[in-house]
């Protein structure tokens, strides 16, 4: 009972949110209601039994990468509305329609859904993040490897391509207020 | 009761959002979050077969949904700054400067 409360009260607040993401006009209204569709999506994960899915979607998803988002927006211009133009309509309507075929197919295709088997069973009386641990550092070890070298790659790229000229105050240094600065119309 | 295939259409309508928002946004940094919105509905599909087939596999994929669309907005974000110094907008019709 609290199952069905709690799927379609997160169902319709999620999809929700996420149409406001989209929709938006607004920077800060669009990262804003992504994050609370965020953890809505975690509430789905702690409803399936995947807890420590659930705890890694908010650590990582609404702690680490909105603040990320929401550090790169005060490089940018938060407050203005966004002004955007469609300037290809039947790009659009091409696109959508493709998009809609794809989706059908997908829907449509045969699935031999009796034939699938657990190749890594969930056990009865094991919590899950011990579950997860055990087939994550067998089974899966040489992706997790690979997946911390990719983060770490991650990171120095972030730094380097961020922090080029940050030991130059953007308000006293008018070299690099110049440089900032510099219309676009120059090309 | 609530079975797979509930989860499966939630997952799919937050898909198709997010599929409408790449289509439709003009502005990278909601390009970003239309892409964000999309790897969540693909997640969300994991997680639910994970459980109705009583396999860890999905999760597992989870994870790593997880551990890429980290990496990505790391990357894009330093890349997002570098245009937006250069460029002074994130607009992609003023990016379009390689037509000939």
């Amino acid at each position: 009972m609290y199952e069905l409360i709690a799927f379609y009260l997160f169902s319709a607040l999620t999809i929700g949110l996420f149409l406001v993401t989209v929709l938006s006009k607004n920077v800060l209204y669009a990262m804003t209601s992504l994050a609370a569709g965020m953890v809505l999506i975690s509430g789905f994960f702690f409803i399936l039994g995947a807890d420590f899915l659930g705890v890694v979607q908010l650590i990582v998803y609404v702690g680490a990468v909105m603040a990320l988002y929401s550090f790169a927006m005060m490089f940018f211009d938060a407050t203005r509305d966004i002004k955007e133009k469609n300037t290809h309509p039947a790009l659009v309507f091409v696109l959508g329609g493709l998009s809609a075929l794809v989706l059908v197919l997908m829907f449509a295709a045969p699935i031999h859904s009796d034939a699938i088997t657990a190749l890594y069973p969930m056990h009865a009386g094991v919590g899950n993040a011990q579950d997860v641990g055990i087939v994550l550092f067998t089974k899966y070890l040489i992706p997790f490897e690979v997946a911390a070298v990719m983060l770490l790659v991650a990171m120095i790229a972030g730094i380097i391509l961020a922090g080029k000229k940050m030991d130059q105050s953007l308000t006293e240094d008018t070299s690099a207020d110049d440089e900032i600065m510099t219309p676009k119309e120059e090309k | 009761m609530i079975g797979l295939t509930h989860y499966l259409i939630v997952s799919a309508l937050i898909f198709s959002i997010g599929l409408v928002g790449v289509l439709r946004r003009r502005n990278l940094l909601m390009l970003f979050f239309a892409t964000e919105v999309m790897l969540n509905a693909v997640n969300i599909a994991f997680a639910a077969i994970s459980h109705y087939y009583n396999d860890l596999t999905g999760q597992m994929f989870a994870f790593f949904v997880i551990a890429i669309a980290a990496s990505e907005v790391a990357v894009g974000l330093g890349i997002l700054i570098v245009l937006y110094k250069k460029h002074g907008s994130l607009d992609l019709d003023d990016l379009a400067n390689m037509r000939g």
